[in-house]
């Protein structure tokens, strides 16, 4: 198990190993909403919470497609799935490998972004708390995403389909923690519920990516 | 313990392929499947390394046992032939990389990219892995391709001693592997009879 997540960190921060490629993507769509939006700090200031939330989840979108489709085309999933690791430990480590490479990341640039977007100053600790605990439900529910469509060619499309439906709890609750923060309310009751989701989704999903995945290597 | 088939029918995209195959591998025994293409070695191969459900018949003495290489190798073109090596024995719970690189004469190569190989240093490295697998049936699909004769020759001679170590070999290949020992096993005759798709697979 550890050496599949040494492999692929390895791998993501290696030359085509995709690392970075959703942080710059984030990067790209928080300096454009100023520009599109305009230089109104009010304004600003009021949606930068959704923003960086939003951001955040297409971010985390545009590299799901990567989490087995590597490993399909050169054919190790194949060898994988007959090494004496569980399927189940297989799809875990794969999210974990997906949320430090791209989720921890995003984490960690939202504070640095929030200051383009004049977030309030109350707003950075939540906006980092509630994308702390949001993010590894982006990855794991990515990762079922991502189990369903492998082998499918040009994937990609019906993955983002597929997933965007089952992140909208997530935004929602998300975005909610990081605008109340900002807006100096009690945050209590959505960050309990995305918490919740989250650690429901990282119990349970991987038992549903792991079957899928069996059906889909046949 | 044996790997053993016993009536065993296999389908592919929901068709049934072949049907009734039954055979048996002791420990250092070699067995060549042959057929011509499109005969279901393949799907044959994959069910037995439990890839694949079978819709009738058993196998015995696989599962944890097999160490199965398919067309493709596995490796990643990012990293070296060392650390692809040792992630697969790693993997597999062991150690010793050392054995495999000099039986296949990877020595030279240890710190080249998997991706600047040429074909056949590619098919040498993924049959190298089996060696750091540890596991006594070895399942290989076409493991000759793209192999010049001094590497199949060394193929030839990793399985030998493989076999002689008392592990066992399972074969899918259309040429001569200079292992005058194993056993040939023509799938041919248990050709499945053509009717149209059983069920739907995915609910198998």
């Amino acid at each position: 198990m550890i050496a599949l997540l040494t492999r692929d960190l390895r791998l993501a921060v290696r030359a085509g190993g995709g690392f970075g490629l959703g942080l710059a993507f984030f990067l790209i769509v928080t300096v454009l909403v100023p520009f599109g939006v305009g230089p109104e700090t009010g304004l600003l200031s009021r949606i930068a919470p959704g923003v960086l939330w939003i951001g955040a989840l297409l971010a985390c979108l545009l590299s799901l497609d990567r989490i087995f489709a590597l490993d399909w085309e050169d054919g190790s999933l194949d060898l994988l799935a007959t090494a004496p690791l569980p399927m189940e430990g297989i799809v875990s480590i794969k999210a974990l490998a997906h949320w430090l490479t791209t989720g921890l990341p995003l984490v960690l640039a939202a504070p640095v972004l929030g200051v383009l977007l004049s977030l309030p100053l109350e707003g950075y600790l939540w906006v980092l708390v509630s994308l702390a605990a949001g993010t590894p439900a982006l990855s794991v529910i990515g990762t079922f995403g991502a189990a369903l469509t492998v082998g499918l060619k040009r994937g990609g499309l019906l993955l983002s389909l597929l997933v965007l439906p089952l992140y909208v709890p997530t935004l929602i609750f998300g975005a909610e923690v990081a605008r109340r923060g900002a807006e100096g309310l009690a945050v209590q009751t959505p960050l309990l519920m995305l918490a919740g989701i989250s650690a429901g989704v990282i119990a349970l999903l991987p038992f549903a990516s792991a079957a899928v995945l069996r059906i889909n290597l046949r | 313990m044996m790997l053993s088939v016993t009536d065993l029918a296999v389908s592919r995209g929901g068709v049934p392929v072949l049907e009734g195959v039954s055979f048996a591998l002791a420990p250092g025994r070699a067995l060549v499947l042959r057929g011509p293409n499109g005969s279901g070695k393949t799907t044959l191969l994959r069910t037995i390394a439990g890839l694949q459900p079978a819709y009738a018949g058993t196998v015995e003495g696989a599962g944890e046992r097999i160490a199965y290489a398919a067309h493709s190798d596995g490796l990643k073109a990012m990293l070296s032939v060392t650390e692809n090596l040792r992630f697969w024995a790693q993997v597999f719970g062991t150690t010793d990389i050392s054995p495999a690189l000099r039986d296949f004469d990877l020595e030279r190569l240890e710190d080249r990219l998997a991706g600047n190989l040429s074909a056949g240093q590619k098919r040498r490295l993924g049959l190298a892995r089996m060696m750091v697998t540890g596991r006594p049936v070895w399942v290989l699909d076409e493991p000759t391709v793209s192999l010049d004769t001094a590497s199949v020759a060394l193929f030839a001679q990793a399985v030998r001693r493989h076999l002689e170590g008392g592990g066992s070999a399972l074969m899918a290949t259309h040429i001569d592997l200079g292992i005058p020992e194993a056993e040939v096993f023509d799938v041919t005759p248990f050709k499945a009879s053509p009717r149209a798709a059983l069920q739907d697979e995915a609910f198998l």
